[in-house]
């Protein structure tokens, strides 16, 4: 079975900032797996979404998705690719139109409102049945990004990527939505990309990590090595920095 | 909560003060306590009385009844004005906007041109070619007023692209002129209302130096602006001459302005009352 | 005592607040949002938005804090007590060079003559080369740009320094450097520190007593390690549940 993306060497100049976001990556996501991203600001995880979901063009490399070209599509052509992968963003509240019901959002995708679809969706998404009629302001943090979720699961995509999609809510709100996105790509059997600065939450989320820094990745393995046994000094460095309490707790223990 | 109330007495007494005018503008129509344009040398330059309540003018016609039919040319004047402008600028300016560059910035210095040019030409012009008029003024005054709209369109629909919910519309598949209507018009709407209602004060106010200078409402119909512009003369001898009118475009305009602000604040559904 | 808060409440949103904060004591305020940390952090601060009234009583070295007239607390902020707040990119004025935002405190306080020289030895106690003083805020990234903001809350040693989640917007690898200039700079100044955060590690590496907030209200109080070995309010579980 040919990976579901491929990405070949993958590039994106910005010339008038004269930056260099992605210097040439390379990787594989197969059917099924659960991909993650970690990389900290400047590494380029956030251009690689965008790439990923055909929002924008690289200057150099390519982009396939089962096996059809995605770099250097106009975005008109890409509805195939609209309908099989979907993004999850960062920002429950600058995702979501604020002029915009809670169906019509999550409809979006379908380019129609269908309000058996919307109930469902609601439903899977743990959502009262009439967060339809309402707008994103009266919801919480949390209950927005069911409703991004929900949204991007409408088109019944193939993958789901999500964008750092916990990052800006509270920390007892982020166990329940990861817990959602695990189970909801069990149920109806998705791949996911998920990109975070959190290593603790990819760990928690994904079999697969991908170290990227500046613009390259700079480690990929399976995730329980990758983290127990990193081989790139950068790896080495990011774990070492991710505050821990039981090292915090320990040192208080035993005050030198 | 004191906000809500405050917004709701805004449009309140908008409404009220849009709606007297608007009244005054019905009712010349059908009565007026005299002929506006009747001169009677007799009654020249009275003081409020039972029979003027606001007096007369250098020629005698009654104020009161000046106010009135001149309501009907403010009115005329703002509306097609801000409308014409807001008809032709905004959907050039959120062009503009989703444009790519180089297409975005023509478009704006297209724009610039207009702006620099004196809307005071541009109704000498449609007068010299057309015969001068209220009509005349209210076109000339509505395309100078176009190049502000414009502006104030595209820099509400860069804010709107910018946005992650237009990014996940992109994603969704959403073609772009649809974006434009469902995504970028609704969220952009606050900034146009209040655009309209500074712009409705900017076109009453211009009329008023185009009927000065022959090239708006011709006399002896009544305007707000010329009556302005006529009291000058008298102004330390009948100061109520420009009092008058002077109060009926401030009125007018702050009307305007209110139900301008309320209308925005109503449709934004984040200030909605929470059921 | 440095700090003393006594029954704060803002609306509905605080209630019946109190702690104190020794001197030269590090105390942490962990809650999420809508906890209403920050508003009692901006209480202190004197900063509430116009509509927010605040009850009961502040009291920094015994000088009452809450209804103080704007003259005294706009002379004691940057003076007496400082903060430092969440998000880097936008806390310095763009157009404005480094160096002389740094200076500001100084000049504004008439604390010290040579403020430019003095700007500089500040950049340099976090870590920043004198170059930095003549750079704009955006040629700086997001960790150098808290670090500016670090010396000029610490420019006139302040009594009180109050931290917002400073490096909760920071890349991991830059926060262990930021959070390490906190402690030697409040340490070496004796200044009293608020630090307020979600996160439980960061909290546990700073701090030597905690509070606990949740919904505008302290619900658990104490030493650092037995509170956050032993908690026995739920919320405060459940936290340390999530943070492993």
């Amino acid at each position: 079975m040919s990976p579901l993306i491929e990405v070949r060497d993958l590039e994106r100049r910005y010339a008038r900032r004269n930056v260099h976001a992605l210097r040439g990556v390379s990787f594989d996501v197969e059917a099924g797996q659960r991909f993650g991203i970690v990389g900290e600001s400047g590494s380029g995880k956030s251009t690689l979404v965008r790439l990923l979901a055909g929002l924008d063009q690289p200057t150099a490399g390519s982009v396939t998705f089962r096996g059809r070209r995605i770099d250097g599509v106009a975005e008109r052509k890409l509805k195939f690719l609209r309908s099989e992968l979907q993004i999850v963003f960062q920002d429950p509240m600058g995702s979501l139109d604020p002029r915009m019901r809670v169906r019509e959002i999550i409809c979006e995708p379908l380019g129609r409102v269908d309000r058996g679809r919307v109930a469902e969706l609601l439903d899977a998404v743990g959502l009262p049945a009439d967060a339809g009629e309402r707008y994103p302001h009266q919801f919480s943090g949390g209950q927005r990004q069911r409703i991004s979720i929900a949204r991007a699961l409408a088109p019944r995509p193939a993958v789901l990527v999500a964008d750092e999609p916990v990052s800006a809510l509270d920390v007892s709100v982020r166990r329940q939505i990861l817990d959602l996105l695990a189970d909801l790509v069990d149920r109806f059997e998705l791949t996911m990309v998920f990109v975070s600065h959190d290593l603790g939450v990819v760990r928690q989320v994904c079999d697969t990590v991908a170290v990227m820094r500046r613009g390259e990745i700079v480690e990929l393995g399976a995730v329980d090595q990758v983290y127990d046994q990193p081989q790139h000094a950068y790896t080495r460095e990011l774990i070492a920095a991710a505050p821990s309490l039981q090292a915090a707790l320990a040192k208080l223990r035993s005050p030198n | 909560m004191q906000t809500r109330t405050r917004r709701n007495t805004s449009v309140i007494v908008g409404a009220v003060l849009v709606g007297l005018v608007v009244l005054a503008a019905l009712v010349s129509f059908f009565w007026t306590p005299h002929d506006p344009v009747k001169v009677n040398a007799a009654v020249r330059l009275l003081g409020p009385t039972g029979d003027h309540v606001f007096g007369t003018d250098k020629f005698g016609r009654d104020v009161a009844s000046q106010i009135m039919v001149g309501a009907r040319t403010t009115l005329y004047v703002g509306v097609v004005a801000v409308g014409i402008a807001a008809v032709i600028g905004t959907p050039l300016g959120i062009l503009a906007g989703m444009s790519n560059r180089w297409l975005g910035e023509f478009v704006m210095r297209v724009n610039d041109l207009v702006l620099a040019f004196p809307a005071l030409l541009l109704a000498i012009m449609f007068g010299a070619v057309y015969g001068a008029s209220t009509l005349t003024a209210m076109v000339a005054i509505g395309i100078a007023t176009v190049p502000s709209f414009a502006r104030i369109a595209r820099s509400g629909t860069l804010q709107v692209m910018s946005t992650e919910y237009v990014l996940a519309a992109r994603s969704s598949g959403r073609s772009r002129p649809n974006i434009a209507l469902r995504h970028v018009l609704p969220n952009i709407s606050g900034l146009l209302i209040v655009q309209a209602s500074v712009s409705f004060a900017i076109a009453v106010l211009a009329e008023a130096a185009l009927s000065f200078l022959g090239f708006g409402t011709r006399p002896p119909t009544p305007s707000w602006g010329r009556m302005l512009q006529e009291s000058q003369e008298l102004l330390t001898v009948q100061p109520r001459l420009a009092l008058v009118p002077g109060i009926a475009i401030a009125l007018a305009v702050l009307g305007f302005n209110l139900l301008g602000d309320g209308l925005r604040d109503r449709f934004d559904p984040r200030l909605a009352v929470r059921k | 005592m440095t700090l003393v808060v006594e029954g704060l409440g803002i609306s509905s949103l605080v209630r019946d607040v109190s702690f104190t904060v020794g001197k030269n004591e590090r105390v942490g305020l962990i809650g999420e949002s809508g906890s209403g940390k920050s508003l009692t952090a901006l209480s202190i601060m004197g900063l509430l938005p116009d509509e927010l009234g605040a009850t009961g009583s502040v009291k920094l070295n015994g000088r009452e804090l809450l209804g103080a007239p704007e003259r005294e607390l706009s002379r004691l902020r940057g003076n007496e007590m400082s903060m430092v707040f969440q998000e880097p990119m936008t806390a310095l004025n763009p157009s404005m060079r480094v160096g002389r935002q740094v200076a500001e405190p100084m000049s504004i306080h008439g604390t010290r003559r040579d403020h430019k020289q003095a700007a500089v030895e500040l950049l340099e106690s976090v870590g920043l080369p004198s170059e930095t003083a003549r750079a704009y805020p955006h040629q700086l990234s997001g960790g150098q740009r808290q670090r500016v903001v670090l010396a000029m809350a610490l420019a006139n040693d302040p009594a009180l320094l109050i931290c917002d989640e400073p490096t909760t917007a920071l890349d991991v690898t830059v926060q262990a450097l930021v959070l390490e200039l906190i402690l030697s700079g409040t340490q070496w100044r004796e200044t009293s520190l608020l630090f307020i955060s979600h996160d439980l590690a960061v909290v546990a590496s700073v701090c030597e007593r905690v509070l606990v907030m949740l919904d505008g209200e302290i619900v658990e109080a104490g030493d650092t390690l037995d509170v956050l070995t032993a908690p026995k309010h739920e919320y405060t579980q459940r936290l340390l549940e999530l943070s492993v």
